[in-house]
């Protein structure tokens, strides 16, 4: 693993994301902030509580309920020297903001065969769980995922959070992080107090062991991390193994994982049809196919609009039973 | 801001230029030598010529689709333009971009745009920019009177003026969203649409470049003494189809209709006798200008079709930057 067991300081998903942002508007003149309410709001979320403060209201600006619109003046503006981060409150709204992504952010380097960049960063949410209904509960990463020219973060802890999303800033492409909103304030861990970046494209493992890798994503690495600790107490030892970024995709960490237990389940908070699991267990199945003892699961949400009665959400989301059991099956543990 | 007659001449260099830059696109296109299709801007060419003369070379402009005429007027070369509609190594974005993704960063020109209204909020987004960074800078999007149908237009007015930024939003009415006349698509008032944000809106006649000029050059000064965002509505005609495949026209619209413009409202023909009536040049000064573009025109398009494609490895170049 290589986030710091001992640092002397804890700090939760949200507050770690909050002083990558305020190091980087400190360290860079051309980082600003825009979205809805994020101002004296800190958003709805209240992660960004204080900034507005520091920074004043033109680097963290309020726009209007315009989310095409925003976005697509942050792909103007990184164009032309300015280096935006864009906060989309909902990851639900990525159908109002796709055209300005997937059309614009991410072609423009390509299609002026490299004259023009958009060094931008898009921010957003994603997770079910807070009784939040169908339009405010999707993790919609493989939407963005799909698309070539974007880069896709998924950080599943405040020091992954924190050093990828500096990185992100600096990158002079385009990157859109996905946070889990139900981790803003119940996830906690260690942040160094000091300066870190974490490059984009590297994978973490953040538990090692040798029977099964369960390749998990943003708070599935939790449920996938439950899993393992109940695993252990029948003898079977899992690995974690934490992509964290989507795009690029650290492959070799992945199929290597896969190589070294023969056995691998993906497990991912998007819908499962078509979606990250697919990708990652193509991934392993195509890397690592002759170390396999078993065929390469997955678990993603169930394919549904996400229900508002929690009795039926959270039948939606994968949970550490669902892959206790599936990975013990697949060691042939009865 | 008064224009002396080298700048009339420019002026009518560059829209002759223009011309015959896309009367070449179309004789390649039914040569079958170039892949793919072009939409051309023949019959518009005073509006992209008259706002760019009232711009400085490191304006920015957002184009769209039918953008050969924006990136001409802006002051991009006719070589490199020929070799990109071809999908040529030497082209503005070594072949990667084509007919409607031509950018020059060197003057100021952000890119064409394939999504109709996808200039709006990037042309909003550059004049955020320029206010921001205080260079000084003005951002004119140009886009036809099909993209007043795209909300991300009524955001990026609404933004740009709330924040007072120096965009001119340019619509070029050429009567026609593809193959529809725009009286099927577009309720009330085109000039209302940007006034009920409170931009200041003028009207012109597109194919009075003399107009289009005069109020581009007004708005163009006001937005960059930060007096805010305008909309400048020109009309205009488009003498073709919606692209160079467009041949049989009829069932959208009349052929006297082509006629009636192409006689009586052509911006070249419209210009040069002005400048002939005012001494500014004669039938022989006219005719010259004429030869010339379309012999440098001729010499591109012969250069863009002896040039290379790109070697097969810059396919997976510049996904990121």
């Amino acid at each position: 693993m290589s986030s710091p067991s001992a640092h002397g300081r804890e700090l939760t998903f949200g507050d770690a994301i909050k002083e990558a942002l305020a190091e980087e508007l400190r360290r860079d003149p051309r980082v600003f902030m825009l979205g809805e309410d994020i101002a004296e709001a800190g958003t709805t979320f209240k992660v960004l509580n204080g900034l507005v403060e520091e920074f004043g209201p033109e680097r963290v600006l309020d726009t209007p309920i315009s989310e095409p619109g925003f976005t697509g003046l942050a792909v103007g503006a990184a164009m032309t020297g300015l280096r935006p981060i864009v906060d989309i409150m909902f990851g639900d709204f990525s159908g109002l903001i796709m055209d300005q992504m997937m059309n614009q952010a991410a072609k423009i380097h390509y299609m002026s065969g490299g004259k023009l960049k958009v060094p931008m960063v898009l921010r957003t949410t994603m997770g079910a769980g807070r009784r939040s209904a169908a339009q405010h509960s999707q993790s919609l990463h493989a939407w963005y995922s799909h698309i070539p020219g974007l880069k896709v973060v998924v950080p599943s802890t405040p020091y992954d959070a924190k050093g990828l999303m500096k990185s992100a800033i600096r990158d002079d492409s385009p990157v859109v992080i996905l946070e889990d909103k139900m981790m803003y304030k119940t996830v906690k861990g260690p942040v160094p107090v000091e300066e870190y970046t974490i490059p984009l494209g590297v994978a973490d493992i953040k538990r090692e062991g040798t029977d099964i890798t369960l390749v998990a994503t943003s708070s599935m690495v939790y449920v996938a991390l439950e899993a393992a600790s109940r695993l252990a107490e029948i003898g079977v030892s899992a690995e974690v193994v934490d992509p964290r970024t989507m795009t690029p995709l650290d492959k070799p960490t992945l199929i290597e994982s896969a190589k070294k237990t023969s056995r691998a389940i993906i497990i991912d908070e998007g819908y499962e049809q078509y979606g990250v699991t697919a990708e990652l267990a193509s991934v392993i199945a195509d890397g690592a196919f002759y170390y396999l003892d078993a065929p390469v699961k997955r678990l993603g949400a169930m394919n549904v609009p996400i229900p508002f009665s929690p009795a039926l959400e959270d039948l939606t989301i994968p949970n550490a039973k669902q892959v206790f059991e599936m990975a013990k099956a697949l060691c042939g543990k009865n | 801001m008064t224009v002396d007659r080298e700048q009339w001449l420019h002026i009518y260099e560059q829209m002759s230029r223009i011309r015959a830059f896309e009367e070449q696109v179309n004789e390649l296109y039914t040569g079958a030598k170039m892949p793919g299709l072009a939409h051309l801007y023949i019959g518009e060419e005073g509006i992209a010529v008259g706002v760019c003369e009232a711009l400085r070379r490191d304006d920015y402009i957002t184009s769209t689709h039918r953008g050969h005429g924006h990136c001409l007027a802006k002051g991009a070369s006719v070589d490199k333009m020929f070799c990109e509609l071809l999908g040529k190594a030497p082209g503005y974005c070594r072949g990667k971009g084509g007919s409607m993704h031509i950018a020059d960063q060197d003057t100021g020109n952000l890119g064409a745009n394939a999504i109709v209204g996808g200039g709006a909020a990037i042309a909003t987004g550059a004049a955020f920019s320029s206010k921001r960074l205080g260079n000084g800078r003005v951002a004119a999007c140009f886009f036809g009177e099909g993209a007043l149908g795209q909300g991300v237009l009524y955001e990026s007015m609404n933004m740009a003026q709330l924040w007072k930024l120096p965009v001119l939003y340019v619509c070029e009415n050429n009567l026609y969203n593809e193959y529809t006349h725009h009286s099927e698509t577009t309720a009330g008032s085109m000039k209302a649409r940007a006034e009920a944000f409170g931009l200041l809106a003028v009207e012109v006649d597109g194919q009075n470049v003399r107009e289009v000029l005069e109020a581009a050059q007004r708005l163009v000064e006001r937005a960059r003494r930060g007096e805010g965002p305008a909309f400048l509505l020109c009309h205009t005609y488009r003498y073709l189809g919606h692209h160079v495949g467009d041949i049989n026209r009829a069932y959208y619209r009349p052929k006297d209709e082509e006629q009636e413009w192409k006689t009586h409202r052509d911006p070249l023909k419209l210009l040069s006798a002005w400048m002939i009536e005012h001494q500014f040049a004669d039938v022989g000064i006219i005719e010259q200008i004429e030869k010339d573009v379309t012999a440098e025109v001729s010499a591109a398009a012969a250069y863009a079709l002896a040039a290379p494609f790109p070697a097969p490895d810059e396919v997976n170049q510049h996904v990121f930057a």
